[in-house]
């Protein structure tokens, strides 16, 4: 339809995403109506079947939710349940798990920026399309990443869905020599990642600027994963036992999905660019000279940007995970008991796409009582839409074929993961998009 | 399209009820990806590309279990598209931990997890897609091992049968030289009702094996029931360690139900 008429930017499938999505923008004449990030994947009701599991499956259980991040989920789980135990971890495993999410942050991350996003800067459908004009650039990502999969492979037994994080620790811990076979590797990956960072900088940046509230954890000394203060932009300064006083999920009439809200002010962004944001000063020399180096500095107010702080925190993963293996001296044991005992414990770490809650209710057998987990995109999602109405806007005059990739491109800034988002978003489950 | 010298092999990759993982296998065998990408076209692949082509497809690659009504009736016009048909991973192969469900009242379940009960729609049961539509071959895992996947493709485009061991996962622990953790040091281990195919991971990891491959073929759970509860595991132990990743497949489903009747 053109002319006066509603014109819709339409989406059925979303691509280059984790799980099942669509988009649905209405134009009319120069307005933009309803927007809608709808969610078709089916429910798969994790919150419902933890209850009555045993405490020490919940890391492998909740990894399930994704594939993409399933350190996350382990790491959210077991620090939450450490909390609800009173257990506390020994600080050699408190380094080793920054190592592991390294791994996974530079697995993720490097997906994401050279697999998923960069094909939109440069106009591929994909990166075997991208690959055959920019070989060396591919090769050069699957090295990287493949040396984040490495680290997880070495800490956890493989790529998805490792088996050894465990609540008070690991299954099983590796040697110095392992750790440092990983060494020669991760230099190699730290020039990759300052070179992504270059690369990625050089790219084409629409002019979309937004006034965001950003959220992430933050500590005191460190660019934060496991432990720290969730804090804002805009005064929020909790610890993550009072994170359901101050964030609400509000029910939608469009696509019945539950969007998180900060109480009282509404929506908000959690990720790379909120940690980059908000702990700048956390991170090392090396990733803020590249950050300042290639013309980002904190607030970074542009999502399409975000492609180039991943990289930065791509740097700060490979620098991070080298001072680990540098200061790493195994624990006395790989993990510390945990009883079984009556308890509520809270816990966020920061997923490669942002602050991902757990809390569990525990019985006097260990037993799950009840479990309630909020993962990033659903936090996200209607910061999503909200930016939709904004950005689409500007591409009213645009040829709708190009205005649809254009959205998708702002889409996937978030590096969505609709997988782990449906478990919890309230959806209705439907494969036809609405017609116009 | 049947000259077999210039035709590459036209690949779907279809998602249902899944975490995404088994399909990220394929993204995560880096050093193989461009070769497979070369040998292949892979024709539709949201997770990958926005290039969408239409079917037929000579490989379908399936991930997931069947949760919804409408997820039934696509699996269907799947099966139609795809000469061939595999499932990657646990819950296209047996349903996946969201089977659990299926021993439960979905409806509480709905109430547990969503506000607004009325407006999911989702089947009772969570199934495997062989439950649905015929299935050519099966990869097993929770996830795939993408070793077993790029096997799989390559013995496809020489026309030859995988080479996908049916055995248990002890097996593979002797290979390793593992020593045998449930014997030695009393750990309950579902090694030796379950497929190999992890490289017998968990014990290597001192931790037994929980089953993320699925029964063996013929395997002795009565057996294992036993051992389990000489090593003071009770019952509800006993059928919680059957109900994980592959609850739904049968001989773990049927050794889990004896253990909540007795």
């Amino acid at each position: 339809m053109t002319g006066r008429g509603a014109r819709t930017i339409r989406v059925d499938t979303l691509a280059r995403v984790e799980g099942e999505g669509s988009l649905y923008i209405k134009l009319v004449g120069e307005r933009v109506g309803e927007v809608q990030l709808r969610i078709y994947e089916p429910p798969r009701f994790f919150e419902a079947f933890l209850r009555g599991r045993h405490f020490s499956e919940a890391p492998d259980i909740t990894a399930r939710i994704c594939g993409i991040c399933p350190i996350a989920y382990q790491m959210s789980a077991v620090h939450a349940i450490e909390r609800a135990l009173g257990v506390r971890i020994d600080p050699a495993v408190r380094l080793l798990r920054r190592l592991f999410y390294c791994g996974e942050w530079i697995e993720s991350h490097t997906l994401h920026v050279y697999m998923l996003h960069a094909p939109d800067f440069l106009g591929y459908q994909d990166v075997i399309a991208m690959a055959r004009d920019h070989r060396a650039v591919v090769e050069k990502a699957l090295r990287l990443k493949k040396i984040g999969n490495r680290i997880v492979q070495l800490l956890g037994g493989r790529e998805i869905h490792p088996i050894s994080a465990a609540v008070g620790g690991f299954y099983k811990i590796p040697t110095k020599q392992q750790l440092r076979d990983l060494v020669d590797d991760l230099e190699w990956a730290l020039e990759a990642s300052l070179e992504t960072v270059r690369w990625t900088a050089g790219l084409q940046f629409p002019n979309f600027e937004q006034d965001y509230e950003f959220v992430a954890l933050r500590h005191s000394d460190e660019y934060a994963f496991n432990e720290g203060r969730l804090v804002s932009n805009r005064g929020l300064d909790i610890d993550a036992a009072e994170y359901e006083d101050h964030f609400v999920e509000l029910q939608v009439k469009h696509s019945n999905a539950l969007h998180s809200v900060v109480r009282g002010r509404g929506s908000y962004l959690v990720g790379p660019l909120a940690r980059f944001n908000l702990n700048f000063d956390k991170l090392p020399e090396v990733a803020r000279k590249a950050a300042v180096d290639a013309g980002l500095r904190p607030p970074v107010k542009n999502i399409f940007r975000s492609i180039v702080v991943r990289a930065v925190e791509l740097v700060f993963a490979c620098a991070e995970a080298l001072r680990a293996i540098h200061e790493y001296e195994p624990p006395a044991a790989p993990r510390v008991e945990a009883p079984n005992r009556i308890g509520v414990g809270q816990a966020i770490t920061e997923a490669p796409r942002g602050i991902l809650y757990h809390r569990y209710a525990l019985d006097d057998n260990g037993l799950i009582v009840t479990a309630k987990i909020v993962p990033p995109t659903s936090q996200n999602q209607k910061r999503i839409e909200d930016d939709l109405r904004e950005y689409a806007a500007q591409l009213v005059v645009w040829p709708i074929e190009e205005a649809t990739w254009k959205c998708e491109q702002e889409v996937r800034s978030y590096d969505p993961c609709i997988s782990c988002a449906t478990h919890f978003l309230r959806v209705v489950v439907e494969r036809e998009d609405v017609k116009d | 399209m049947s000259s077999k010298s210039k035709h590459k092999p036209r690949i779907g990759v279809f998602k249902f009820a899944s975490c995404d993982g088994c399909q990220l296998s394929l993204l995560d065998a880096e050093d193989e990806l461009l070769g497979v990408a070369g040998a292949v076209d892979i024709a539709y692949f949201p997770e990958a590309t926005r290039a969408m082509s239409k079917g037929p497809y000579d490989i379908g690659l399936v991930e997931g279990s069947i949760t919804t009504y409408q997820d039934a009736q696509r699996i269907q016009e799947v099966r139609r598209q795809c000469k061939s048909l595999i499932t990657i991973g646990a819950c296209a192969t047996a349903g996946g931990i969201q089977a659990l469900r299926n021993w439960k009242d979905v409806d509480e379940f709905i109430r547990v997890v969503y506000a607004t009960p009325q407006f999911i729609s989702t089947l009772k049961l969570s199934t495997p897609i062989a439950q649905h539509v015929p299935v050519d071959f099966e990869l097993r895992g929770c996830p795939i091992n993408k070793y077993q996947l790029i096997e799989f493709i390559t013995a496809t485009l020489a026309g030859r049968k995988p080479n996908v061991p049916s055995y248990s996962v002890c097996i593979e622990c002797k290979r390793r030289a593992n020593v045998c953790i449930a014997v030695a040091r009393g750990v309950p281990c579902l090694g030796p009702v379950t497929q190999a195919g992890c490289g017998a991971l968990c014990p290597s990891y001192d931790r037994g094996c929980y089953g993320c491959y699925g029964p063996m073929e013929t395997p002795n759970t009565a057996s294992l029931t036993n051992q389990f509860r000489i090593l003071g595991q009770t019952d509800s132990q006993v059928a919680r360690a059957f109900r994980g990743f592959n609850a739904w497949a049968w001989q773990f489903r049927k050794a889990s139900e004896e253990c909540e009747r007795t």
